[in-house]
């Protein structure tokens, strides 16, 4: 069945349908339950799966993902929400000394099949650690795997291929995109969790983004077509492991490779990028690889966030540039 | 009085001015046997036990203090690259350890060598820890022992969420998560406790207070005694002798038995001394006073249960003297088989970091596998 989903009510379909094929599915967060989250994306659930499924925690990140990992030793498949991006810190201990290395401390004998739902990225006009974009952190930890998605679809799909996989998953959503519509087929089947797609041909600019700014991506490629260039726009959708075949590809098509992502440029995932497409199409690149992101400076209030965060024409004049080498 | 309780803890104040927050007397510590062997008994804590059992005990701690000091032999010999000794705490950990029923899970720090002698760990596992070979070479399902975990308190809150499953299961099992003085500092302890007391998660906390948490003494943890903080939390919080197998095993059979039955969790402040150094590495000696360690002597914990095995005529010097060759061969194994581990090969460092490889850990496998080829055939 089709039907028109926002990203968040798809997300909150794809936590029902997890549940509903595993009993060892159990969401824990704080304010998922009687609220259902602060973004409702787990509405209703605690109703119909009891509270015991659905965990109303203490505010506690660090004890959400330690508890978690407890469960999962336990043999169940805990979800976590951490309600904002920049309250993962608190959980981040957890997360890298011990959720991202047990599997290998344990030589394979204690699985984690934990995932951690983190809305993530700017754009929302909120205060201080509400917008923040944290994904490098995770996607440079040995044990972790990321994945961000842009498109209600991948958001139902992929929360239950990420449930349903047996290593940790960091599963970002962009939160200000979930209200965004699109068409989900329930009865299809989805795409690998841990692989890019080109979501738009082109022959002049590879532009590669992931969660909010796939879109930001298509809207420059839209602009750029009215001005006779021709973008090619690949949804990375796995932060870790990549997945770049599909990028040199392109690359070697275009010769010209444009990042965009909201975090800060420095150390971001675009610099890993531009490094593995440099090494892997040096022949064939024209321009330097280039990025767009935030600026090395803290998430700044919000009436600066649009100074900040990449857009259309932060994009365009990025292809300009790739174009006039 | 015994000599434990006669015992005023020094206390250094960290706030000059603000008045010494002296530890109080310790009216409450649980105790069976007393320094000098004599058998007590205390109105909470009934504790019945075989002659045989008796004697199992004491073999449990003699054959665990054996092995620690052969691999305190073998870390200054280079054989291995550091160990954490847990001379002195060879009561606290077989008596917590004898505590756990079939089907209990214990989740350790770095130095629980004891409560792993009690879960039927081979001595071999934890060794090639320490020697760098692996993380821990035990299964940490078969024997309900965790891995060890060395990031301080992280473990509490495993055991903690593993508690929560035992719930969902409806299994009637509890969770030990064992912790030091010095983790009671950490934010994640306090979450621990706080979620174990507000799910009544089956999960006892079993502090190891053994007064010092490296260079720190406990007064720089804490200006109460640790079991009052159970208090803070909403469950009971107990203190007991630590170098008293027998007060230990009996507080900690009693608190596992109220985590299965729905009571909750329970916080044990096992008091006791570190004799050693914090590790291999560490040198005590520009931290404490030898005095100190000299007045703890006096309450070592294997010496105590022998003098009441010998006294009551439990155990004779045949008993003894076994125990003790039992020791040397035990020691004789440990070393043979320490010296002997082989190095792991390094493409084992690739094998188990997902349980779904990822195609760019294979590319780096292959890669590590091609380079180290390339070297084949040369000197």
């Amino acid at each position: 069945m089709t039907e028109t989903l926002t990203i968040g009510k798809a997300l909150n379909l794809g936590l029902r349908k997890a549940m509903e094929d595993d009993g060892k599915v159990v969401l824990m967060g704080e304010d998922i339950g009687k609220l259902g989250g602060v973004f409702r994306i787990t509405d209703g659930l605690q109703k119909d799966f009891g509270e015991a499924r659905v965990v109303d925690t203490p505010l506690a990140e660090a004890g959400i993902l330690g508890t978690a990992v407890g469960l999962a030793m336990r043999g169940y498949r805990p979800v976590c929400e951490i309600q904002f991006d920049g309250f993962v810190f608190p959980a981040y201990n957890q997360i890298v000394t011990q959720v991202a290395k047990i599997h290998a401390r344990s030589r394979g004998k204690l699985p984690m099949p934990i995932v951690i739902r983190i809305p993530f990225g700017g754009g929302i006009g909120a205060v201080e650690h509400h917008s923040e974009s944290p994904e490098a952190y995770f996607a440079h930890t040995a044990g972790l795997k990321v994945v961000a998605v842009s498109t209600p679809a991948d958001a139902y799909w992929g929360i239950q291929q990420a449930i349903a996989a047996p290593d940790p998953v960091v599963f970002l959503e962009p939160k200000r995109r979930y209200w965004e519509k699109g068409e989900v087929d329930t009865d299809g089947t989805p795409d690998p969790l841990f692989g890019s797609r080109v979501v738009r041909g082109g022959d002049d600019v590879t532009v590669l983004a992931y969660g909010p700014m796939v879109k930001t991506a298509l809207q420059a490629a839209d602009a750029a077509a009215e001005e006779g260039r021709s973008l090619e726009v690949v949804d990375l959708r796995t932060l870790s492991p990549l997945d770049l075949d599909p990028v040199y590809e392109s690359v070697r098509r275009t010769g010209r490779c444009v990042v965009v992502h909201e975090a800060p440029v420095t150390l971001g995932l675009g610099a890993e990028i531009a490094a593995r497409v440099t090494e892997h199409c040096f022949h064939s690149l024209e321009a330097p690889v280039l990025r767009v992101g935030g600026y090395d400076t803290p998430y700044p209030p919000s009436k600066m966030e649009e100074d900040y965060l990449p857009d259309l024409d932060r994009v365009l004049d990025a292809v300009d540039r790739s174009m006039g080498f | 009085m015994t000599a434990l309780q006669q015992k005023t803890t020094e206390v250094v104040d960290p706030v000059p001015g603000a008045g010494a927050p002296h530890l109080p007397d310790q009216p409450d510590l649980v105790q069976l046997l007393t320094p000098e062997g004599e058998r007590v008994e205390h109105p909470d804590y009934r504790l019945d036990i075989s002659d045989e059992e008796l004697r199992g005990l004491y073999r449990d701690l003699a054959l665990v203090r054996r092995w620690d000091a052969e691999a305190t032999a073998l870390q200054r010999q280079g054989e291995l690259g550091i160990w954490a000794s847990l001379l002195g705490q060879e009561a606290a950990q077989v008596g917590a350890g004898r505590a756990l029923a079939e089907g209990d899970m214990a989740f350790p720090t770095y130095r629980e060598h004891g409560v792993a002698w009690t879960r039927g760990v081979d001595p071999l596992h934890v060794m090639s820890l320490f020697r760098g070979v692996d993380q821990g070479g035990w299964d940490p399902v078969a024997r309900s022992f965790n891995l060890y975990t060395v990031v301080i308190g992280a473990q509490t809150l495993h055991a903690t969420g593993y508690a929560m499953g035992l719930q969902r299961d409806g299994a009637e099992n509890a969770a030990l998560a064992f912790l030091g003085d010095g983790a009671t500092s950490q934010g994640e302890v306090n979450e621990a406790m706080i979620w174990a007391s507000t799910f009544a998660a089956p999960v006892v906390f079993f502090c190891q207070n053994n007064q010092y948490a490296i260079s720190a003494p406990i007064e720089r943890q804490s200006r109460v005694p640790l079991f009052h903080r159970a208090a803070g939390f909403g469950f009971p919080g107990v203190r007991v002798d630590g170098n008293d197998v027998l007060a230990v095993l009996a507080v900690t059979r009693a608190a596992l038995a109220a985590a299965r039955e729905g009571s909750g969790p329970t916080f044990i402040e096992a008091f006791t001394y570190r004799m050693g150094a914090h590790t291999t590495s560490d040198d005590p000696t520009r931290y404490r006073l030898a005095g100190e360690l000299e007045e703890w002597k006096l309450r070592d914990p294997i010496a105590r249960l022998k003098a009441h095995l010998s006294r009551t005529g439990i155990a004779g010097p045949e008993f003894f003297t076994a125990v003790d060759a039992e020791g040397d061969e035990l020691a004789a194994r440990i070393r043979k088989g320490t010296v002997e581990m082989p190095d792991p090969a390094g493409t084992e460092m690739f094998d188990h970091v997902f349980a779904e490889q990822t195609p760019e850990l294979a590319q780096q496998r292959e890669e590590f596998v091609a380079y180290h080829a390339s070297f084949e055939g040369e000197q």
